[in-house]
């Protein structure tokens, strides 16, 4: 990424705050979705339409997919030693998550069978539309510390540092592994975790979990740009789904990436999750100008300092130097790039009747140490919107690639004996 | 307890294989095939027929021995049809009861001790629905345990009651955990009968409005929280005493099946979940992994019990359930010096991270034990 700053209109821009959101770039639309029926590349269908995703492919879906409305993410602790029992909950998993993208009940269903017994699907998502439900499967750090897969640790896999001013809840942080479920209905985004959480016992446990909605980035150009908590546009111009060219060179572990042992990551990619905090009600009381001088950008249109349009390049010098987008800037960050895929959250308030809420950070890319890390070092140490967050809780994912047809399974590059 | 619970009797009425309804209105049948005369002696048990045909069937008892007697009629698994009790010597008596076509028994208790005298009998007519004879026998095992644990219970029971009215206030708080063990053990049992739970295992919280709260709780209050004893706890101990003799009493006649038994292993784990993990259960005592124990025990006696023909129905099931269960035990040890003691830690220095690890704990032998119903009735 070259240095574009002034007039030049180089379609690259910035958004993204909180850690890291950075997209430049054209922006197409429709990502790698499988859309239902056919479409327009602008025209996100299956939105309306509820349609399913197609849960096989290169990819695991999720990641490229148009982003969908609301979130429900869950990490998990292992707590087998069994190697073969892992690998049995894996496929158990594949197969529940194959159903359910596809907008079907867990098992042999919901109700029908036994009186005596309960049933295989909770049944909350029953005549419920897929919702273009995704399920995306991660596996953090500590999983590879188990099963002797501790020759399997990708490089790139690095624990994160601390960045000043994080404050990590122990029990929001880290995790063996992920699942992230994204759909359009929350109902049907809580249902498959809540089934997968079910199918798991024993053998995983939930270590914390977090929902989230109105997604704070977009990775298709839709027609108005989501507002996170603080009410500014975010997410405008992320890595598209169709941007294969990109997607490649930021998000994808291609194949020449890592040693031999990371070879069951190629195609896959690498998930940052941070929990931010936002102190809304301080933020509330802000002066407007500090709001915008803050984020760089105007509330309205959102658009960069000095200029009319919240898609016109921003000239990172007319900013203030702690603005959030200037720092933020793949031009301020030799072009660091990441793919956001972030949620709002309220979980309520916090007792003193403070909201507690903030934005529910998501980030893929090829290989977090030179994407998130340096970022949002740059960020925890500068950034004038620091006042207004913190960073509460943190974990980070090898997502490997997609699961490729009905025999396939989750997870298989990294277990199977054979790959 | 939260609330009373009713699935011990609507399992058993989903499975029901002999519904019957006991009676004991005056009216004699006129039917007289429909009368069993039975002989109750010290030594036997006569019944004048074997066989009668389904329906209003009329037990004509004379005991004609020298010990006070009770007569049953019983379904193969030990579960109670009708009974009377305190027949005195001499003494003639009729028990009527609705009967379905099937396998019964009768039996005499002399001196009312025992499992008695026993008669085979058998309603005929209509259709006979059969079961796995290993499930009667798991039934009548598991009937004979609750019945043991309220028999072990009293004894304790009577030692904290009478701790409580000498006024001993350290004595009382070393008898509250252990007298609740066999309670705790036989939950769905005893909740089965609603009215006994809400008497002597109610919370504060649990309370409707008007309710007066009595039973172990309201003692552990004073005890822990206020420590002392008054008048009014005095009483309550007394009443605690008298309402678990009520249960001891009762036991025998809870309708018991085979899926109850597995669906109450599961809910003696919801107990767990819903009111020892979180500290709830014995929020002053901090006993709460006592109970705790009491609970995994019962639910593995259960468990025991079904698991011959669980294991023959769903053996990857049985092979989980013998993984999961084996991990709990495993992990509670922690929790004790003595691995046949019952002095557990107090729940109040147990961690957040302990609790988690125990909450994930009883997550992962609940899950397999909600499928072990659908195993025994495959």
């Amino acid at each position: 990424m070259t240095d574009t700053q002034g007039s030049t209109p180089s379609r690259r821009a910035v958004i993204g705050w909180g850690g890291a959101g950075i997209a430049l770039g054209a922006v197409a639309a429709g990502g790698a979705v499988a859309m239902t029926k056919a479409g327009s590349d602008l025209d996100p269908v299956g939105a309306e339409a509820g349609g399913a995703v197609e849960f096989h492919g290169a990819h695991q879906a999720g990641i490229a997919t148009a982003v969908q409305d609301r979130l429900h993410f869950a990490a998990f602790d292992v707590k087998t030693d069994d190697r073969a029992e892992f690998v049995r909950l894996l496929k158990d998993w594949t197969a529940a998550a194959r159903r359910m993208t596809a907008g079907k009940e867990v098992g042999e269903g919901a109700y029908g069978g036994l009186p005596e017994a309960p049933p295989d699907d909770t049944g909350e998502a029953l005549g419920l539309n897929p919702s273009r439900l995704t399920l995306t499967i991660g596996f953090g750090p500590s999983l590879f510390d188990r099963f002797g897969l501790r020759d399997k640790r990708p490089a790139a896999l690095v624990d994160l540092p601390k960045f000043p001013g994080d404050n990590l809840d122990r029990s929001r942080t880290g995790g063996d592994l992920c699942v992230q479920a994204c759909a359009d209905d929350p109902q049907v985004a809580v249902h498959a975790i809540r089934n997968l959480a079910r199918i798991g016992f024993g053998k995983v446990a939930v270590r914390w979990s977090q929902l989230g909605f109105g997604k704070t980035s977009s990775t298709t150009p839709d027609a108005h740009t989501p507002r996170n908590l603080f009410g500014f546009k975010d997410g405008t111009r992320n890595i598209a789904g169709t941007e294969t060219g990109r997607l490649t060179e930021h998000v994808w572990v291609g194949d020449q990436d890592g040693g031999a042992n990371d070879a069951w990551m190629h195609g896959g990619s690498y998930l940052v999750a941070r929990r931010i905090r936002m102190n809304i009600e301080t933020w509330d009381r802000a002066p407007l100008q500090e709001q915008e001088d803050i984020f760089g950008r105007d509330k309205g249109e959102g658009a960069p300092v000095g200029k009319p349009k919240e898609h016109d390049e921003p000239f990172l010098k007319a900013m203030k130097p702690t603005a959030h987008v200037r720092l933020a800037h793949p031009d301020s960050n030799d072009g660091i790039t990441i793919l956001r895929r972030g949620y709002s959250f309220t979980d309520g308030t916090d007792g003193l009747g403070r909201l507690d809420a903030g934005l529910f950070f998501l980030a893929y890319q090829r290989d977090p140490r030179h994407g998130f890390i340096p970022l949002q070092r740059r960020l925890a140490t500068s950034d004038a919107l620091n006042e207004y967050i913190q960073h509460v809780g943190s974990a980070v994912f090898a997502i490997p690639p997609g699961v490729r047809d009905t025999h396939d399974w989750w997870g298989r590059t990294l277990l199977s004996e054979e790959a | 307890m939260r609330a009373v619970r009713f699935s011990v009797i609507t399992a058993a009425a989903a499975v029901a294989l002999t519904a019957v309804t006991a009676c004991t209105q005056k009216s004699g049948t006129q039917d007289t095939d429909r009368v069993v005369d039975v002989t109750a002696k010290d030594d036997s048990c006569e019944v004048s027929k074997k066989e009668f045909p389904a329906g209003h069937v009329e037990l004509a008892i004379e005991n004609k021995g020298s010990k006070v007697t009770e007569v049953y009629l019983l379904f193969p698994d030990d579960r109670i049809v009708a009974e009377r009790e305190n027949i005195g010597p001499g003494i003639k008596q009729k028990v009527t009861a609705e009967v379905k076509a099937g396998d019964y028994l009768i039996a005499c208790k002399p001196g009312m001790k025992g499992k008695g005298i026993r008669q085979e009998v058998k309603a005929t007519g209509g259709a006979v629905a059969k079961r796995d004879p290993k499930l009667d026998t798991a039934v009548a095992d598991y009937r004979q345990y609750a019945q043991d644990q309220a028999d072990e219970t009293l004894p304790r029971v009577e030692a904290f009651v009478n701790a409580i009215k000498a006024g001993d206030v350290p004595a009382a708080k070393k008898a509250y955990a252990i007298s609740r063990l066999g309670w705790e053990r036989t939950e769905p049992v005893a909740e089965s009968f609603g009215d006994i739970d809400p008497k002597v295992d109610v919370r504060e919280d649990g309370l409707e409005d008007g309710q007066k709260w009595t039973g172990w709780h309201r003692l552990e209050k004073s005890l822990w929280k206020d420590g002392r004893i008054g008048a009014e706890e005095k009483t309550l101990a007394d009443q605690l005493l008298t309402d678990l003799k009520d249960w001891q009493q009762r036991v025998g006649t809870a309708e018991i099946t085979p899926t109850s038994m597995a669906n109450g292993a599961k809910e003696l784990l919801d107990e767990v979940a819903r009111g020892k993990v979180t500290g709830e259960e014995d929020r002053y005592a901090h006993t709460d992994l006592v109970d705790f124990k009491g609970n995994v025990e019962g639910a593995q006696k259960a468990y025991e019990l079904l698991r011959p023909v669980a294991s023959k129905n769903d053996p990857a099931l049985a092979k989980e359930l013998d993984k999961q269960f084996a991990a709990l035990e495993t992990l509670l040890d922690k929790y004790r010096k003595d691995k046949t003691s019952y002095e557990f830690v107090s729940y109040d220095k147990v961690g957040k991270d302990d609790r988690k690890e125990l909450s994930d704990a009883v997550n992962a032998l609940a899950e397999p034990l909600s499928k072990l119903a659908a195993a025994v009735v495959k």
